[in-house]
């Protein structure tokens, strides 16, 4: 009898050491860690439920048959993130580089479809050379498997992923239909086709880091969501997210305990605005002020750096964050920003994450550049995001509200619940000076005349009395009570309830 | 008494003075700049009179200006404070012409101390001790020998011209006063195209003490002890104290008589400052008298217990002191420093922008504690480039000098500032500096300790681990909290653990926790124990702790994984994590900074205006390589050295943070 118990724990052993010492060694050699450290860290220790230990590949072509490493390639599982249950699954480098057999894709769909049922989080753990060419079509069959069931959980149970070494080819997709993708620094590489296809093809010249390193997909093509410094802290970070999200589409986000009075008063938002309206400022003071312990967990923080996204809790509770930035590009919406800030909304629309927008935006940017490259959809898209939001919409705007952006950011029009104005807001249809070139054209040789205009209409629209004359704003408030109003906005509609009308699906202009 | 009084200044020192003549119960009136249209003088004030344009020169300093605010106000008094106007002579004479009292000295006392040399004549006559020298013409290197050895070595032989350390030469012997009296006469005729050289007594280990005095328009002239102020950087002075740890009894009785012989020769009457330079053997020289409030008067108001402002009031308004020699005695100790915009680990580069925290420790004043904070800024406000970059006055008193120093460290660590660069640390560091601490500090002490400049302190063992322990406790009450979250599993919830090994300064730290609900017991693996206990919770900035009974000050901020942790001048990450956590962690590689020596860093938060090179060409030393826009002032950044642009990063209309890199080089 403990001859047959102490055959268990040797087959654990074995599979447990994965593709073996040396290739450990040269998964540390590179600043990584293995397929199960990472699972160390992930979730809270000894937390983790292994599934499909001893699954080994099916593949007798190539000699394959002489390996079958039981595993297959990937740890997959569940577990908890401080008691709150999560599923993952974590690619094994050490293991015929981590590539994706149909057993592997087995392993990775029976978590994913465990999630789905029992409504919790999946987090992938990516890192992998690719499919297992040894397997042809049953390789390209386990990605498309991953892909529908990718698919499927959208929406249902917040997806992440985790870059922590290399993702190519096809296997860039499954990442890509998730909600969240992180990469690390210097060890982890997306792309569709590599460098070698490049040249090839394109006679470009270029290294893995600058097609597809984190520093690219964070700055550049905004495919990841954000990166870390190294697998440590980039797992630490995840375990933070997580802890503002809820489980899943049918769970109220997460609430906390918290030590930061939610009537707290900052008087030193009184002069956040400066005296010069074409003045930056930064938006981020106002988000860290106001939001609990200042503790924000920002989203795309180096993309599309003119719109600020990312939670934030209030009164323990997890609210999302989309603000203008006024130090870039003057906050202006563009293609970029309209189509971060869509994704943002859509997110926390979809897992009932309330969602807090200020505003300091003088319009869209203008150009042939932004024209030709779809402004009007892609601006459409985060209209359309907002409009069809149900959850709490709580709106601040802080200075300008300018023509459509001023629609576009959460107005009351887009079923904004509150929408509050600092009294240093001017919403209008434009900036005085445009507005009063267009009204007087006549007078434009007039220089005198124009500015007399112009004061006229800064002294009439530069204000936010016109809107909440007309009910477009419910109220004006001081700048130092913003966290209290916000707060107590957020309390007050705990319970709505809103629902759009049936549809298959909407159209969004993608 | 005055009724109503104008201030006629900014920042802490208007605020000082506020604060004494409300307490008097005299109405105030500030004047402000464009700049200071919310700064907190103006806040303070009864009323407020808008005086021009922010440069000091459109409108604090002009005298038409603030004599129409006077008018406008009917202030009857006027405070200087000091700086700006406060020691200008035909500002008081319009003063008085105009018949309003000005809360300083007569205005010939203002003169006479206004001219270095009449000043020195008047010292003489006073029987002040002065600086040994002869400021005649000399003729040849004999004279010079003959005047050395009059003057007694050793000596400086200085060109009359000169400046920035040309033309100057120090002799300590015959052979080297004739040597360097030609080569100094040599060097003064090619800097500055005249050769004239005087020679002085060069005062050895020199400290810079100066006496308060107070006088009357009585006859009445008293001295409120002294104060230290040898801590200077580019003769900018950094830390003050009083008394000094250098006087003996004696030796402060008889500058202090010779300071007060001076203002009444002058017929001095307010309050006012002699400055000496004292040497090794306690020699003392006259320098120079300051005929206004001098901004490191705090000290000796804490020591001694009189309010210098209402004094000075009170004589204005034509009073008799209430208070005789006799009436001044020298209880405690007191310390000042200053806290200015300026970034330590940038040079000492001046900072400016919103003050986004500003959140000075609490003022106290108990039996055996005292914490004062003079200051005109507030949190939300900005630090413009107009003006002084002090923005405030940290003095702390008790009743010895280790006391006081010891509850300036905490002061200092409990000081919050965020938004701007600023010197925080580095006074950290001097109040822990060896030499500061034995009080044998001279003039030279900033150049000589931190010769290299600011770059950081790095902690003992002992501080080591009193901050891991506290970090440890307050990483376990932040992991605590994370576990209640809602929609955990029940039964099934994460316990946190007791063993941590926290991360910092390169060292780790394995520790055991045992909390209970005072505190924490926190066990190092060497068998020593630390008790930290506290009231922070986690997202508090600042963590007021005590440890072994003993006040411990953290900033604490949050990093992935720990807390960036500012403490006596260090700046730390500290990493608290599972014993597990901590063996993964080690094996992440240490990533090694890139090298910027070849890149072009943006130095301020801006816009980038135009960028002058493209990619390929070849750049000389100082050509123009782009114009950054910050605070609506245009910067042009030139190259350092001759190179080849291999890319460029950013294009006109990019905002740019701080250090990022626009372009770089071959």
């Amino acid at each position: 009898m403990k001859d047959i118990l102490q055959e268990l724990e040797t087959r654990r052993n074995v599979a447990r050491m994965g593709g073996g010492e040396r290739r450990i060694a040269s998964q540390h050699s590179k600043g990584k860690l293995t397929a199960r450290e990472r699972i160390d860290l992930l979730l809270d220790e000894d937390s983790f439920e292994e599934f499909d230990m001893f699954v080994a590949h099916r593949c007798t072509d190539f000699g394959m048959e002489k390996d079958r490493p039981a595993g297959d390639g990937v740890v997959t599982g569940w577990g908890t993130i401080n008691g709150r249950m999560v599923y993952v699954f974590s690619q094994d480098f050490t293991v015929f580089g981590g590539s994706l057999s149909e057993t592997h894709a087995l392993k990775i769909c029976k978590i994913m479809d465990m999630a789905m049922q029992n409504g919790a989080p999946v987090i992938g753990i990516n890192d992998s050379g690719g499919a297992r060419i040894q397997e042809g079509v049953a390789s390209l069959a386990g990605y498309a498997e991953v892909f529908q069931r990718n698919i499927m959980a959208s929406g249902v149970v917040p997806q992440i992923s985790l870059i922590m070494g290399p993702c190519a080819g096809g296997a860039v997709y499954s990442p890509a239909m998730t909600d969240f993708i992180f990469m690390v620094k210097d060890s982890s590489y997306m792309f569709v086709t590599g460098p070698d296809v490049v040249k090839t093809v394109t006679n470009e010249v270029v290294t893995a880091e600058e097609l597809g390193g984190a520093g690219t997909h964070t700055k550049k093509s905004s495919v990841a969501d954000g990166a870390f410094e190294n697998d440590v802290e980039a797992l630490a970070e995840v375990r933070r997210l997580v802890d503002f999200l809820p489980l899943n589409n049918r769970a109220k986000p997460p609430i906390r305990p918290f030590f930061d009075d939610p009537g707290r008063i900052d008087e030193s938002l009184d002069t956040l605005i400066p005296d010069n309206p074409n003045s930056p400022y930064d938006m981020k003071e106002l988000i860290t002020k106001l939001a609990d312990e200042g503790d924000f967990y920002e989203i795309q923080e180096d993309f599309a750096k003119n719109i600020v996204t990312g939670f934030v809790r209030l009164e323990g509770s997890s609210v999302g964050i989309v603000a203008n930035q006024p130090m870039v590009l003057a906050g202006c919406l563009d293609i970029d920003s309209s189509r971060k800030a869509a994704r943002f909304v859509r997110f926390c629309d979809a897992f009932e994450i309330p969602i807090l927008t200020l505003v300091d935006v003088p319009g869209f940017l203008p150009g042939t550049s932004q024209e030709y490259g779809g402004v009007i959809k892609h601006g459409a898209k985060l209209l359309f995001a907002y409009g069809e939001a149900t959850v709490p919409k709580v709106t601040v705007i802080t200075r300008k509200a300018y023509g459509g952006a001023y629609d576009v950011m959460a107005s009351k029009h887009l079923r904004g619940d509150f929408n509050y104005a600092w009294p240093t807001a001017e919403i209008a249809v434009m900036g005085a000076k445009g507005a009063t070139e267009i009204l007087y054209r006549s007078e434009l040789g007039d220089a005198e005349k124009i500015a007399e205009r112009t004061a006229d209409y800064e002294d009439r629209f530069a204000n936010p009395f016109v809107a909440a004359e007309k009910g477009f704003i419910d109220e004006v408030i001081m700048p130092h009570s913003t966290r209290k109003r916000v707060a107590r906005a957020f309390a007050s509609l705990r319970n709505k309830s809103l629902k759009n009308p049936w549809k298959k699906h909407d159209n969004i202009p993608l | 008494m005055f009724k109503k009084i104008l201030i006629a200044n900014r920042g802490e020192i208007a605020c000082r003075v506020i604060k004494s003549a409300r307490k008097m119960g005299i109405k105030t009136v500030a004047i402000y700049s464009d700049a200071d249209r919310q700064a907190l003088h103006v806040k303070m004030a009864d009323e407020a009179v808008h005086i021009g344009p922010s440069p000091a020169n459109q409108s604090y300093i002009v005298i038409d200006k603030v004599m129409d605010a006077v008018r406008q106000t009917g202030a009857e008094a006027v405070h200087p404070g000091y700086g700006f106007l406060s020691e200008n002579s035909k500002f008081a004479e319009a003063l008085s012409a105009a018949g309003v009292a000005f809360i300083g000295p007569p205005v010939g006392a203002i003169e006479a101390m206004g001219d270095k040399i009449t000043s020195k004549k008047l010292a003489q006559e006073a029987n002040v001790s002065t600086v040994p020298g002869y400021m005649g013409l000399i003729e040849d290197a004999d004279e010079a020998v003959k005047i050395s050895n009059e003057v007694g070595y050793p000596v400086m032989l200085k060109a009359s011209a000169g400046g920035g350390g040309k033309g100057m030469r120090i002799a300590w012997n015959d052979a080297e006063a004739r040597e360097g009296f030609q080569s100094s006469k040599n060097e003064a005729a090619n800097s500055f195209g005249d050769d004239r050289i005087f020679i002085e007594k060069f005062v050895t280990q020199p400290r810079h003490i100066e006496i308060q005095v107070l006088a009357d328009s009585h006859g009445n002239t008293i001295y409120l002890g002294e104060r230290e102020c040898s801590i200077q950087r580019r003769n900018q002075k950094v830390v003050e104290e009083a008394p000094s740890p250098f006087l003996d009894e004696a030796t402060r009785k008889a500058m202090g008589e010779q300071a007060c012989a001076l203002a009444a020769a002058v017929d001095y009457a307010s309050a006012g400052t002699v400055e000496f330079i004292v040497d090794g053997d306690r020699k003392f020289y006259f320098l120079e008298m300051n005929t206004r409030l001098q901004v490191e008067h705090p000290v000796t108001e804490l020591i001694t217990g009189v309010d210098l402002v209402e004094q000075m009031i009170r004589v204005a308004a034509g009073e008799k002191l209430s208070i005789t020699q006799d009436d001044v005695k020298l209880n405690g100790w007191a310390v000042e420093s200053r806290l200015y915009a300026e970034d330590p680990y940038r040079g000492f580069l001046p900072s400016i922008g919103r003050l986004s925290r500003y959140r000075p420790p609490a003022e106290l004043a108990t039996e055996d504690h005292a914490v004062r904070n003079d200051t005109g800024v507030f949190e939300g406000g900005e630090i413009s480039m107009f003006y002084d970059p002090m923005i405030a006055k940290l003095c702390t008193w008790a009743p010895t000098r280790a006391d006081a120093i010891e509850g300036m460290r905490n002061a200092l660590d409990g000081f919050e500032v965020e938004g701007i660069g600023h010197n925080l640390p580095f006074l950290s560091a001097v109040m822990d500096h060896p030499k500061f601490i034995s009080g044998e500090m001279t003039t030279a002490f900033i150049e000589e300790e931190f010769p290299d400049g600011f770059n950081g302190v790095t902690l003992d063992t002992d501080a080591l681990k009193r901050i891991a322990a506290s970090a440890a406790a307050m990483h376990r009450v932040a992991e605590i909290r994370r576990t209640r979250v809602s929609g955990r599993m029940d039964n099934h919830e994460r316990k946190v653990g007791s063993e941590w090994v926290v991360s910092l300064q390169g060292e780790n730290y394995p520790v055991t926790i045992e909390a209970d609900h005072q505190g924490s017991t926190v066990h190092f693996d060497d068998g020593r124990t630390h008790r930290v206990t506290s009231d922070w919770t986690p997202g508090d900035s600042l963590a007021e702790l005590s440890v072994d009974g003993s006040p411990l000050v953290l900033k604490a901020g949050k990093i992935s994984g720990g807390f960036r942790v500012r403490s006596r001048g260090a700046d730390l990450k500290v990493h608290v994590r599972t014993p597990r956590q901590a063996e993964l962690a080690s094996r992440m590689l240490e990533k090694t900074p890139p090298d910027t020596s070849k890149m072009l860093l943006c130095p301020m938060p801006g816009l980038i205006i135009n960028i002058a090179v493209e990619v390929g060409d070849e750049v000389q030393e100082g050509q123009t390589l782009c114009a950054v826009e910050a605070m609506k002032m245009e910067n042009i950044l030139r190259a350092e050295k001759k190179s080849v642009v291999t890319k460029i990063n950013a294009s006109a209309g990019d905002s740019l943070a701080v250090d990022d890199v626009i372009m770089e080089f071959e």
